[in-house]
């Protein structure tokens, strides 16, 4: 193998840095608005899988093995090219056509379903793991069942998944590299973009490496700071004695 | 004030009450006591609807807890539980533990909840740690607040589930001196426990309970004097050796 010439230098010149840049800004950008559908959506179905309702616990489960388990590169394909093709003709139409951003919007859509499959798990098992007796206290005094999950359960449940919920929305970024697929230019497909148009690969893909690892870093501080913010006062004292 | 007439439940095909009736009128102490799995803390689950039952009924100032159109919440905003295991709120102060039903259930002010639940706090000799959270506290003082809380909706009645087993020796004192204030003011009391001393003291009556069923149900005096049952009488010997 010949001697390779490293050129760092390529990273910081326009047009690349700004390449760089901008597969950054919607690497993030679909991370969050993909988050904000898994952290709700999970949340309802995961809520729902702990409901006294049949019925409402197993559209909680059959959606959990749905998505979760097709493959998520197959399920960027279903929402991109399949399912326009299989709904209604004027919907299908206009997904195709007028759906601002198809690309974009397809990818957000997939990342948000498929992790709130997994973001129900970790509701489930986080509101699973509060004391059954708890929500009898609750209920014992008169609470509803829907207060007793809103100001007992669900903060209880929430603090305990705060470390999960952070792995998983770090998956989130890392999954959104799939959405190159489908032709999103966000930061793996820039540098591979930058790669074809210089042919430094080794230093393209160094620098998304390094990106992601960056970004992760900072979610990961971030969720830290939250958790030492909010502990449960009793539960760490709790634990403290025992 | 509460009527529980032939009442039977079921776990399956295991039948953990059998045909249980008792009365309590308004005002009145019963200690319900027998050995573990006899049915006496799922027959006081039943009374506030806390545990389903199949046969039977169970009347709460005349209103029916097994009946499907009984608004539950209303009825156990009324009857005040006491749980083994305290079942305080961990992620909240003791206060807002006494205060939370109040605001959300019977839509109190939320200042004057909380000089309600001070006094209550005063009442159960734990004013001081009003700001404190549960589990820097000890189990004493913690089925201490579960009494206040439970008190803060001013509940018809009062149902304890062994509300000292739990604790240590020297803590059962504590509890019990709030327990016969409370009756010694009049409150109408489910009590199941063991403390026969308490039974002695404060019980009108003692219904003894073995394999479902209500075995013995007497004046506080014939229940220890008198003669009983076989079982009952095997059951006192082996709780008073100590």
């Amino acid at each position: 193998m010949q001697r390779y010439q490293w050129d760092w230098g390529v990273l910081f010149r326009e047009p690349y840095f700004g390449w760089l840049l901008s597969g950054l800004g919607w690497t993030l950008f679909i991370a969050m608005l993909a988050w904000a559908i898994a952290f709700s959506v999970g949340s309802t179905i995961g809520i729902c899988r702990t409901l006294p309702n049949r019925w409402l616990r197993a559209i909680g489960t059959a959606y959990v093995e749905i998505f979760r388990n097709v493959p998520l590169l197959l399920q960027m394909f279903l929402w991109f090219f399949v399912l326009p093709e299989l709904l209604p003709r004027e919907a299908g139409r206009w997904m195709k056509r007028d759906m601002p951003n198809p690309e974009l919007t397809s990818a957000v859509l997939c990342l948000g379903f498929y992790h709130a499959s997994r973001v129900a798990e970790q509701v489930r098992s986080g509101i699973d793991s509060v004391a059954q007796g708890l929500s009898r206290a609750g209920l014992a005094t008169g609470l509803t069942l829907g207060q007793t999950y809103r100001h007992i359960l669900m903060p209880i449940a929430y603090r305990l998944i705060v470390p999960t919920l952070t792995s998983e929305f770090l998956g989130i970024i890392k999954n959104s590299s799939i959405a190159l697929t489908i032709g999103v230019l966000e930061l793996t497909n820039q540098s591979r973009q930058i790669e074809s148009f210089t042919f430094r690969g080794f230093e393209a893909f160094t620098a998304a490496t390094v990106i992601y690892i960056a970004v992760s870093m900072v979610a990961l501080g971030l969720a830290r700071m939250f958790e030492r913010r909010s502990p449960i006062k009793g539960m760490m004292t709790r634990e403290a004695n025992s | 004030m509460i009527a529980v007439q032939q009442v039977s439940k079921w776990y399956g095909d295991t039948r953990v009450l059998n045909g249980c009736s008792t009365t309590i009128a308004k005002g009145e102490v019963v200690v319900v006591c027998g050995p573990s799995g006899s049915g006496k803390s799922t027959l006081i689950k039943c009374i506030n609807g806390l545990e389903p039952f199949q046969q039977g009924r169970i009347l709460v100032d005349n209103i029916s807890v097994g009946d499907r159109a009984t608004n539950l919440p209303k009825l156990r905003a009324r009857v005040g539980m006491v749980f083994q295991d305290f079942q305080l709120y961990p992620h909240k102060t003791v206060l807002d533990n006494i205060t939370l039903a109040p605001i959300q259930v019977a839509k109190r002010d939320k200042t004057e909840a909380e000089v309600a639940a001070m006094k209550l706090l005063t009442r159960v000799d734990l004013e001081e740690h009003a700001r404190k959270y549960p589990a820097q506290l000890s189990g004493g003082q913690q089925q201490r607040v579960a009494i206040a809380r439970a008190l803060a909706m001013n509940p018809i009645a009062m149902l304890f589930d062994e509300p000292t087993s739990a604790l240590d020796p020297e803590m059962i004192t504590e509890v019990l001196d709030v327990m016969i204030k409370l009756a010694e003011d009049g409150m109408t009391m489910i009590v199941v426990t063991h403390e026969m001393g308490f039974a002695r003291r404060v019980a009108h009556r003692v219904v003894f309970m073995d394999m479902g069923e209500i075995v013995e149900d007497r004046p506080t005096t014939d229940f220890f004097e008198g003669a009983v049952s076989e079982r009952a009488t095997r059951f006192l010997s082996k709780i008073l050796q100590h």
